[in-house]
């Protein structure tokens, strides 16, 4: 190792003071070199560098921890909650010995019955029955009421043979399909959110099958999630460059005009402007009146422009597109004329000049902006549900729904650590096609 | 057009030094008319509608000329030059490349190499890249661009650095890839906007003597951009002195520096010394003139008509002398004193007060036994008549 000469390391040690834990090693020469003091260079340079670092460490130290506490660990539990999900396997300690005991397939005997029996009784008693159904309820909709019965029954008595007395209370139980459910419930950590959350569950035999065609939906709704987002991309990206150009090559005056109307709209309301869309867009609206107005359309064949995926990919691509505009301008301005003059003193018609010069010294913007612009697309949530309807639902509006309607945290949590990965994947390849260090925000 | 340029710079440069001269000279001398192989023909740009920026230029370039258009920033040469690289378009006016009016020819088809003041290399393309790039529009293959290439770098010396990126390359190891990428399609004429204004001044005087000897080489007519009249006058065939929007004077360097034609190309190139007087006396071009403070001197009438006009004597610094030997005899002197000595090493520069001003500026040649003068020392300078030009007051 060649020890570097920072001609600065003498001055520092005499104001650091003595003492220094770095190793004194010499350099490529053999010679050690020594402050002016007689210490070692290489303890001085990595003493003054590490004051340095610590200083600059304190400073960040704030926003570390305010990141942290407030980003970090809850997101650290959303995505626990995914895989972990205690509720069953917590207050029906029995019937999961059961389980545990029992390979996958094996029929529910009387002892299996006995310890739901008794389960049951205790879970009643400690008010924690509801918790138990909400559980088997996401595996199984329409359970939970079963669960709430039985539990008052049994908490009221129960006699063995426990198997006869419980089919008694529902016939339910002996169901294959509900018992397959409380397997699937009696660990805590469960596969079967994601599962769930890729439109799969687990059958009687444990393998993994795709659930009934009417309640398939969540793959539906990522594959729409994601051409939405590459569709309302490439749309930001066709509406903006030339905007982002002529920002880029107006006069001051005229372009400091042109800013203030492309950010105008970055700072109102979100819920103004997508209202704005509903007023205009809707069929009564404002643009449907010209139309027929016009006699472009008749008064029966107004368009259903919004409620619609339609109106989704029109009020985001709005919403979505000074994201798209500013990097592009930013990197733009920095673009010097000359090189498309130099392009057409060489012979190259405007077209060429634009595609093999201009174009590709944009990209970096591009890259940037279109980066900006699918992932905020691809967690966008209020505008689809205020101008979506249900064709224009993405996967974010589901989340949500299970965030505060089903209370399906876990359900929720899985759908985002899906969406998470996608968006994850997608700036790998990003990385790998383009580069990162490519990107310029400004 | 491809064909008959392809191969150029092969034969050019193996031409015997003799011919290329003379081709030079015939062009030169073909240049006085309004047949040169670039014409301006009164030619006026304006940007708002309400002020020229260029008025009625006439210029005739002849072909493997050099031409250099000089002249203070806002003077309109760079105006000029855009106008015939075609990124600006003429007001009024034509201009001709080789007899064809070109005025509506988008420049991708004017066939004009250019070299822009910062280079303007492509940062995303290597070095080869950016050289290929004009010959792959041009739809030129693979291997005679290669050999194209190859070809225009070993000309700067820069055949090692093909696969570099701009951003890796030193300014003057750009300048020379902006130069090899305006010349490596063969062009008829190269245009150069102020190329070494970024280098420093001793490579920029490398880099002079390089762009003259390619462009003696390659008989390339040239048309190139300055503030720097040093360069003008270093590089140039003619040299076109701009200001106001006019050509002031177009002529050879030499004849440029020691024959004014008026008190701005005067001032403008070289130092110059200025005295203010009236015209006392003309025979012909001899005048005598009296200057502010009643002394008399003798100066060569240049624009000047009348006797009792108001005139701008112009003497170069390196023209005056203060032995009467060296003077012509009956030469009228005028008193001098001396204000301050600079010593350069050459040469001395005296500075001094004559005729009311504090700024009249002497150099004369570190001899052996050269007489030293000294602050507030008294003298009597003197001129050949010939090199004070009295001129038209600004």
């Amino acid at each position: 190792m060649a020890t570097p000469l920072d001609p600065h390391a003498a001055i520092v040690t005499h104001a650091a003071g003595q003492g220094a834990a770095a190793e004194a090693r010499p350099n490529a020469q053999g010679v050690l070199l020594t402050t002016a003091d007689g210490q070692p260079l290489a303890r001085a340079l990595t003493r003054s560098r590490r004051r340095a670092r610590r200083q600059a460490f304190l400073l960040v130290l704030p926003l570390l921890a305010f990141v942290l506490i407030t980003f970090v660990v809850p997101i650290g539990q959303m995505l626990q909650r995914s895989a972990k999900n205690p509720g069953f396997s917590d207050n029906m300690p029995q019937v999961s010995a059961w389980f545990d005991e029992n390979p996958r397939g094996a029929v529910p005997d009387e002892a299996a019955f006995a310890a739901l029996a008794a389960d049951m009784a205790a879970a009643a008693e400690a008010r924690t029955v509801g918790i138990v159904g909400t559980r088997i309820n996401y595996e199984l909709p329409g359970t939970r009421s079963l669960f709430t019965s039985t539990g008052r029954k049994v908490a009221r008595g129960i006699e063995p043979p426990h198997r006869e007395a419980l089919l008694e209370m529902d016939p339910r139980w002996a169901d294959e399909e509900l018992w397959t459910a409380m397997r699937n419930a009696s660990t805590p950590y469960t596969s079967s959110f994601y599962l769930a959350a890729l439109d799969r569950t687990r059958d009687s035999a444990g393998d993994v099958a795709r659930v009934p065609e009417n309640r398939q939906v969540y793959v539906m709704l990522f594959q729409r999630t994601l051409w939405l987002s590459l569709l309302i991309t490439g749309l930001t990206f066709v509406l903006g460059f030339p905007v982002a150009h002529l920002l880029a090559t107006l006069p001051m005056r005229r372009s400091n005009l042109l800013m203030i109307l492309v950010l105008l709209p970055f700072w109102t309301s979100l819920l103004v402007r997508t209202t704005a869309w509903i007023v205009l867009l809707q069929q009564q609206g404002v643009v449907n009146d010209a139309l027929v107005w016009l006699g472009l359309i008749g008064e029966q064949g107004r368009l259903q422009m919004i409620y619609n995926q339609t109106g989704t990919i029109i009020a985001m691509t709005h919403i979505l597109l000074p994201f798209m505009i500013l990097p592009l301008y930013s990197v733009m301005r920095t673009i010097n004329p000359s090189y498309v003059r130099a392009a057409r003193s060489l012979g190259a018609t405007s077209w060429t000049a634009f595609r093999r010069i201009y174009f590709p010294q944009t990209l970096p913007g591009l890259g940037a902006g279109a980066l900006l612009v699918f992932i905020l697309a691809v967690g966008y949530y209020i505008t689809p549900a205020l101008v979506g309807g249900s064709s224009g639902q993405l996967i974010s509006n589901m989340i949500a729904m299970h965030m505060t309607e089903t209370l399906n945290w876990s359900m929720a949590a899985a759908l985002a650590a899906l969406l998470l990965a996608g968006v994850l994947i997608l700036y790998w390849l990003y990385d790998r096609l383009v580069g990162i260090d490519n990107l310029k925000l400004g | 057009m491809r064909c008959k340029a392809s191969g150029r710079l092969h034969s050019l440069a193996a031409r015997s030094r003799d011919q290329e001269t003379t081709d030079r000279e015939t062009a030169l001398t073909a240049t006085a008319g309004t047949n040169g192989f670039v014409v301006f023909d009164h030619v006026q740009k304006s940007y708002d509608g309400q002020t020229l920026v260029v008025k009625d230029l006439n210029l005739s370039i002849g072909k493997g000329e050099f031409l250099t258009m000089l002249g203070p920033s806002g003077s309109g040469k760079t105006t000029c030059l855009m106008m015939l690289a075609g990124f600006e378009t003429a007001t009024h006016g034509e201009i001709r490349l080789d007899g064809q009016p070109i005025n509506q020819v988008p420049p991708h088809r004017r066939g004009i190499g250019m070299v822009f003041q910062n280079y303007a290399l492509f940062p995303h393309m290597t070095v080869g890249e950016n050289l290929s790039f004009p010959l792959e529009v041009r739809g030129m293959g693979r291997a005679e661009r290669e050999a194209r290439v190859v070809r225009a770098l070993d000309m700067v010396q820069m055949g090692a650095f093909k696969t570099r990126r701009p951003a890796q390359l030193s300014g003057g190891q750009q300048q020379r890839i902006a130069l090899a990428r305006a010349l490596v399609f063969d062009p008829k004429l190269v245009l150069m906007d102020e190329p070494l204004g970024a280098l420093d001044k001793q490579l920029r005087e490398h880099m002079q003597f390089e762009i003259k000897a390619l462009h003696e080489r390659l008989g390339i007519t040239v048309v190139y951009v300055t503030h720097d009249q040093g360069e003008a006058l270093t590089m140039s065939d003619r040299i076109a002195v701009f200001n106001d929007g006019r050509i002031q004077q177009l002529a050879t360097p030499s004849e440029l520096y020691e024959a004014p034609e008026n008190s701005f190309v005067a001032g403008f190139i070289g130092e110059n010394n200025a005295l203010h007087g009236t015209i006392e006396r003309l025979d012909g071009v001899a005048a005598l003139v009296r200057l502010g403070n009643g002394e008399l001197i003798d100066a060569t009438a240049v624009n000047i008509r009348d006797v009792g006009q108001s005139t701008l004597v112009s003497i170069r610094p390196e023209r005056v002398e203060f032995k009467p030997e060296l003077m012509p005899s009956g030469a009228h002197t005028v008193e001098a004193e001396v204000a301050e000595v600079i010593y350069m090493g050459d040469i001395f520069r005296a500075r001094m007060r004559v005729a009311g001003t504090n700024d009249f500026v002497m150099k004369y040649r570190n001899t052996l036994g050269q007489v030293r003068l000294s602050p507030g020392q008294k003298i009597r300078v003197g001129w050949h008549p010939q090199d004070a030009r009295a001129l038209d007051p600004v």
